[in-house]
């Protein structure tokens, strides 16, 4: 386990500080979105993967996420409240809507409409704050046209020492590697395991003394804290915001890129998420195919030829010819 | 008195499925509960873990009224509960199932030690680090048996462990059931008269949602009301 960890880690900061030196300004700033997503990825994953909570509107808690650091920024003049904001506000809706669904006994397909819905619900009420009255603070929400010159990341309580594209790239790699590293702890930890055990069978698990609610609300909330994360890192990188994060479509974006990495594992969602975003970048660029088209038939030939994901099918490969145990476990 | 319930109901429409049902278990007893399909048995056994809502009466845990208790709060009292049909973590390993079992309970330091004397005790050394969901009917039983056993439990309620099982996987069923006496309050759903015979000191027969007779294997065997409407002929030939 430490062996994998520092491995990752290594491999991780090597392929971070590399990078730079072989590609263009360009393609590096593509990364840094392509590793925000990843960490919304990552979000969706955990809870998905993890808890076997299907939140089919994972992109509300990137939403918020992104919104409450726009509105925090502009309003502070200052990213350390407004990334504080953006962890807090999407993990306190996931507080609210957690408890109800899960204290409530809502069974899982009941929970991923739900989830659905709200995320349908804010894209509405996002879309339709245009009006200028619709203020908080300095920050004008913007409606359809969302929040333009969103402020970018400083160093801690340091306004006036912004980062950089270039320190954004450093900044969503590192972070990307922290929250990866972070969620292989927690997956190892008694929590992360019960949870794991909640996955397999709520029944057993509270056979077993659990109370699975507190679990699953747990898990919930720290995926839409990361998700949260991942909205303000994607408001800060572009400088804006707009209600197409609460979308319906995106969503289902962050639930294609998971299925295509490999469920239950915490590389497959990085590793879709990247593959899948760099192959729709370069189909915008090429304009051959609409994206969204390939990005249907990909989806399509993964279900039905690697159900169960890239990662999974290649760990499957690798049993194969390398038996030594077949548990399954993070990867 | 570790178990009592005392009037015990369960009613869905206008059928009583458990019918004031009065039961006492004494500390280290091994108790069978047996009857015919419909009799109640699996009706008063989700009761007893908290799974169903009885409509009336009540039922005491140690001496602490768990009528209204969730599952798991009944589990932190020391109740392990083994279902009819195996509820388990298929997809990971014996070993991981099994520490699950004891996080609860146990300090981390001390999982690794208890798992490794629980693999032997089930006798599933070899398949520890196999995917629970890989294993045959019998091995999941075990499994199951383990995961329950791991936090120690005073009283373990199993619900047809031997269910489905060959004639040897039930030999092994009884002789891990005979290692619990003593250390353990064990009450048993089960319908193989064979395996009753050859693990219970005392037998509650089920019958309508009530109570029809209780007591030793002899005096069950016996009593011509059992015979009448569980037994049948058959109940000369059923001592193991």
């Amino acid at each position: 386990m430490i062996a994998k960890l520092a491995l990752a880690i290594f491999g991780g900061l090597a392929l971070l500080c590399g990078l730079p030196l072989v590609v263009e300004t360009y393609t590096l700033f593509n990364l840094t979105v392509f590793a925000a997503m990843a960490i919304f990825a990552l979000s969706l994953g955990l809870v998905w993967g993890f808890s076997g909570i299907l939140s089919l509107g994972q992109s509300v808690f990137f939403g918020l996420g992104a919104y409450a650091y726009a509105i925090a920024a502009i309003n502070f003049s200052d990213s350390t409240p407004a990334l504080v904001a953006a962890l807090a506000a999407p993990t306190t809706l996931a507080l609210l809507i957690g408890y109800f669904a899960f204290f409530g006994r809502v069974t899982d397909v009941y929970f991923g409409v739900i989830s659905l819905t709200t995320s349908l619900i804010l894209y509405s009420l996002v879309n339709s704050t245009s009006d200028q009255s619709f203020v908080i603070g300095k920050a004008p929400l913007g409606g359809y046209n969302g929040i333009p010159s969103v402020p970018p990341i400083n160093w801690p309580f340091m306004p006036e020492w912004t980062l950089g594209f270039e320190d954004m790239y450093y900044l969503t790699g590192v972070l990307l590697l922290i929250v990866y590293v972070g969620l292989r702890l927690l997956l190892v930890s008694p929590f992360g395991r019960i949870c794991i055990g909640v996955r397999e069978s709520e029944t057993r698990a509270e056979l077993l003394g659990y109370d699975v609610r507190k679990y699953k609300l747990g898990m919930f909330c720290i995926g839409a804290a990361i998700a949260g994360l991942a909205g303000a890192l994607f408001a800060a990188w572009g400088s804006f915001v707009g209600p197409d994060s609460f979308s319906v479509s995106f969503a289902a974006q962050a639930i294609i890129w998971v299925m295509f990495g490999g469920l239950g594992t915490l590389i497959g969602p990085i590793i879709g998420c990247v593959a899948l975003q760099a192959i729709t970048t370069w189909l915008g660029q090429v304009k051959i195919i609409d994206p969204n088209i390939v990005l249907g038939l990909i989806f399509i030939a993964a279900v039905l030829l690697l159900p169960q994901g890239i990662v999974p099918a290649l760990q499957g490969l690798y049993r194969r010819f390398m038996p030594r145990r077949q548990g399954s476990g993070a990867a | 008195m570790i178990l009592e319930t005392r009037q015990l109901w369960c009613r869905f429409g206008g059928v009583a499925a458990v019918a004031g049902v009065d039961f006492q278990l004494e500390e280290g007893e091994v108790r069978c509960l047996i009857g015919a399909n419909g009799a109640g048995k699996s009706t008063f056994f989700k009761m007893l873990t908290g799974q169903l809502r009885p409509t009336s009466g009540a039922i005491s845990v140690m001496g602490r009224d768990v009528t209204r208790l969730a599952p798991f709060e009944i589990a932190r009292l020391g109740v392990g509960v083994k279902m009819q049909v195996p509820a388990l973590f298929d997809g990971i390993t014996v070993r991981e199932s099994l520490a699950l079992g004891a996080l609860r309970t146990l300090e981390r330091r001390r999982v690794g030690d208890a798992v490794q004397a629980m693999l032997k005790q089930i006798q599933l050394e070899a398949e520890a680090d196999v995917q629970v969901g890989l294993l045959s009917h019998g091995q999941r039983q075990w499994v199951e048996l383990g995961m329950v056993l791991m936090a120690d439990p005073k009283l373990v309620l199993l619900d047809e462990p031997a269910a489905g099982m060959t004639r040897g996987e039930v030999e092994k069923t009884i002789a891990l059931i005979g290692r619990l006496r003593g250390r353990h309050t064990v009450v048993v759903v089960e319908h193989d008269m064979h395996f009753v015979g050859r693990i219970a000191e005392k037998v509650t027969v089920f019958h309508r949602g009530m109570v029809l007779a209780e007591g030793s294997m002899d005096t069950i065997l016996r009593d011509s009301r059992v015979r009448e409407v569980y037994l049948g002929r058959k109940a000369g030939g059923v001592r193991g």
